[in-house]
């Protein structure tokens, strides 16, 4: 018995065409969710299906390919997902940044900062960003449609309140090209600066909720703020233990299990490129 | 209130029907600005009806609401949905007879006061919570609880956060929909006290929906009393009151149990 | 009688109540009343107790209706019909130009005297120094304790709420005042203060109308008694005579 074909990327190609219209929709409305007919992928939901069907409809046999998890290559989703397009599309993958054409991430915006050119497919759970407010669809779409965003103010009022500043520390609201309120994902706040004005795409798959959005190159993207608690990115009080980076975002490695740890770059290959690179001038 | 003032709404032939049954006919009336209008009735009289429909949250089925923006008056049918919630949240105010229609219960009373500040773009923290705190001031809540949800607080004090919430963009009318029912006797003494200081400090329009008559009498200026969806009788709130001269309203201001 | 145009002006007023919750019963009152009260005049309205005279008064404030008549109410160069006019314009006369004292005081919970008082002159235009200022004046020549002047007057004694009503109704400085039985429930002491306090309205201009069954009030402030059993209407005359 033959092992079975898959259509490149395994999606069909009508189902790519309607995933595409989608896209281009949401291009051509920064931040405004995009509803989508979500298709039946070979992993389960809350595992990237919706960061997978825009890859898959976007991607071509000569695109370099890179994967993230929070920031690493090397985390089982990154090592499925790349698995994944390696087999049904046989295309290049990468870890470098630099080399890639499309990089697919969950939770995390690479150090390096992106090039005109490249696409950032973003894997997203729940696209709306006033969902905590208001649990019904029927009234946060007219909420979006009125621009009536006062409640999520409330929300950051109700922070600052209880906890002296804005507690949230990811998947922090930002307002799209002044008009919509966007979820950018749980990307920890300290990556929505790099949304600002960037010369890459940017596209948001949510496969369980059905939704698409992006935000095109080169669009404002502005995180909501008081003016007197305006917003700030978290800093860390150390470099990277490995690499030495600084003004970079790090992750906490427990090393024993006596406590010992380490903060390290979250982005792997920001902080193996900063490595080789020292090396090859002899020495950190 | 200066008599030359023009109206601020205009309720032309308002009339609600829900298939064959009638809940409300033929209402007509005017606000001006400073002036407090008493809906009085039973249950079923169609006064709730009528303040939904005068508020915009239902849909006449004929006749015509008209309001006064910027000098002249507009039919509000012809609102699109944006000025239409624009409209309640700013000059307007709706104070339901329970409080947790019109609160968030599970966010604190300083927010719930902020609310209508952020949503007409108020983007200062310091000030918009200094704002509320005059507010909940006015209304007679400690300041200490200014960070407390109002599930902490009893039902007069939500009562009067959802009335700090409604008054802080200064709305100019104001529809209240049994302000006091449901409250403990003391409690609404203190209540109506403050909504009538508020409404006299302020120069507010309010159409209040009431079933007591000694609410009407403390807090309106004129009446409408209303039985089987329609206005029997409608005057100054002592003339009314005092020399009825319909059947019914005579029925209803002789029901009304001395203490 | 002076010769500038009376403020108050009753023309052929008719009144009567039908009660419905008796079948449909129609009780006449009056009709025909006419009399007028010019400025710095006092009128008393007279005749035997159940005659009509509260609810001329009334009419006259606007709080009942009339069947027929007008009561023209003098604001500056123009003249209004109290009994046909809108409801705004009742209220906006009642501000500026006609005060009222009835026999009783509805209280407003939780609201002290003195806040009460004040408020009156409040409404007729003092600022708040000059509201606060008139009603300790007033309740202090009424002789209500200072202690109580907080206080909501609801647990006052008859007396004390009288005078609470008097210093409210006199607030105002309006240029019309309607009193009804004002020192009833005060002894004759501060019936004498009262009477002081009326005597002095009139001297400033004010026209007053009024009823008073204290034989010594009359004397001291009435110039006219106009006696409503003249226009009793025929049954209420037959049955008084």
């Amino acid at each position: 018995m033959s092992a079975p074909s898959y259509n490149f990327a395994y999606l069909d190609e009508q189902t790519k065409r309607m995933i595409r219209r989608a896209i281009l929709k949401a291009i051509a409305i920064p931040g405004y969710q995009v509803p989508f007919a979500s298709r039946e992928m070979p992993m389960p939901y809350g595992w990237g299906t919706g960061g997978v069907q825009v890859t898959a409809s976007i991607i071509g046999p000569s695109d370099v390919l890179k994967v993230i998890d929070q920031g690493s290559d090397d985390t089982t989703n990154a090592v499925s997902i790349r698995a994944f397009f390696a087999k049904v599309a046989r295309v290049a993958v990468t870890t470098k940044t630099r080399e890639a054409d499309i990089i697919q991430t969950r939770h995390r915006i690479p150090e390096t900062p992106l090039e005109e050119g490249q696409i950032i497919v973003f894997q997203v759970p729940i696209p709306e960003p006033l969902r905590f407010l208001e649990p019904r669809e029927t009234e946060t779409r007219l909420m979006h449609a009125l621009e009536d965003y006062g409640p999520m103010h409330v929300k950051l009022y109700e922070d600052i309140a209880r906890h002296g500043h804005i507690a949230t520390t990811y998947a922090y609201p930002v307002r799209v090209a002044g008009r919509y309120l966007m979820d950018p994902s749980p990307t920890p706040k300290f990556d929505n600066p790099k949304m600002h004005v960037s010369p890459a795409l940017q596209l948001f798959g949510a496969g369980r909720e059905k939704r698409i959005y992006a935000i095109p190159p080169y669009t404002e993207v502005v995180s909501l703020d008081f003016e007197d608690h305006p917003f700030e990115v978290q800093r860390f009080d150390r470099p990277c233990a490995l690499c030495g980076a600084s003004g970079v975002y790090l992750d906490e490695v427990l090393t024993d299990d006596r406590g010992g740890h380490m903060f390290v770059c979250s982005d792997t290959d920001h902080c193996e490129s900063r490595r080789a690179a020292a090396d090859g001038e002899g020495g950190a | 209130m200066n008599t030359n003032d023009a109206p601020l709404l205009v309720a032309q032939g308002v009339t609600k029907y829900y298939g064959e049954r009638l809940a409300c006919r033929d209402v007509s009336f005017e606000i001006h600005p400073g002036e407090v209008i008493a809906v009085v009735g039973e249950s079923g009289s169609g006064k709730s009806t009528l303040l939904a429909l005068l508020s915009q949250r239902l849909e006449l089925t004929a006749g015509r609401v008209s309001y006064r923006q910027n000098g002249h008056l507009r039919d509000l049918c012809e609102l699109s949905e944006a000025e239409r919630r624009r409209l309640q949240r700013t000059d307007w105010g709706f104070v339901h007879q329970d409080p947790r229609e019109g609160l968030r219960m599970n966010v604190s009373a300083g927010a719930n006061v902020g609310e209508r500040l952020m949503a007409t773009g108020w983007r200062h923290y310091g000030r918009i919570r200094d704002t509320a705190r005059d507010w909940l001031a006015r209304v007679e809540i400690d300041d200490k609880r200014i960070d407390d949800p109002p599930r902490s607080f009893s039902g007069g004090m939500r009562q009067r956060l959802q009335i700090a919430k409604n008054l802080v963009t200064e709305p100019r009318l104001v529809f209240m929909d049994e302000p006091t029912g449901g409250l403990d006797v003391s409690v609404q003494a203190r209540l109506l006290d403050l909504v009538r200081a508020l409404v006299a400090d302020l120069g507010l329009a309010a159409i209040i929906v009431t079933h007591d008559l000694a609410v009407a009498r403390l807090l309106s200026h004129r009446i409408l009393v209303m039985k089987d969806g329609e206005v029997i009788e409608s005057g100054l709130t002592d003339r009314v009151l005092d020399d009825p001269s319909e059947a019914y309203t005579q029925l209803l201001v002789s029901s009304v149990l001395a203490a | 009688m002076t010769r500038k145009a009376p403020l108050i002006e009753v023309e052929g007023l008719a009144k009567s109540f039908t009660l419905h919750l008796r079948g449909g019963l129609v009780l006449p009152v009056v009709e025909g009343v006419s009399f007028s009260v010019g400025a710095g005049e006092c009128v008393a309205l007279g005749g035997p107790s159940g005659i009509g005279k509260s609810s001329i008064l009334k009419a006259v404030f606007g709080n009942y209706r009339v069947d027929q008549g007008r009561i023209w109410i003098r604001d500056a160069d123009k003249k209004v019909d109290l009994a046909c006019a809108e409801p705004r314009s009742v209220i906006e006369l009642r501000r500026r130009l006609i005060g009222y004292v009835s026999q009783f005081l509805r209280v407003i919970p939780r609201v002290g005297a003195l806040d009460i008082v004040a408020a009156s002159a409040r409404e007729s235009g003092a600022t708040q120094n000059e509201a606060l200022a008139t009603a300790e004046g007033s309740l202090a020549r009424l002789n209500l304790p200072e202690r109580l002047w907080s206080l909501p007057p609801s647990t006052f004694s008859g007396g004390e709420q009288q005078r609470v009503n008097i210093a409210r109704g006199l607030a105002g400085r309006h240029a019309v005042l309607l009193l009804d039985e004002p020192t009833a429930s005060l002894d004759a002491q501060n019936s004498a203060c009262v009477v002081d306090l009326i005597r002095e309205r009139k001297h400033a201009g004010t026209a007053i109308l009024g009823i008073f069954h204290d034989a010594a009030v009359r004397e001291a402030l009435v110039d006219r008694i106009v006696d409503v059993s003249a226009f009793a209407t025929s049954r209420d005359r037959e049955a008084a005579a």
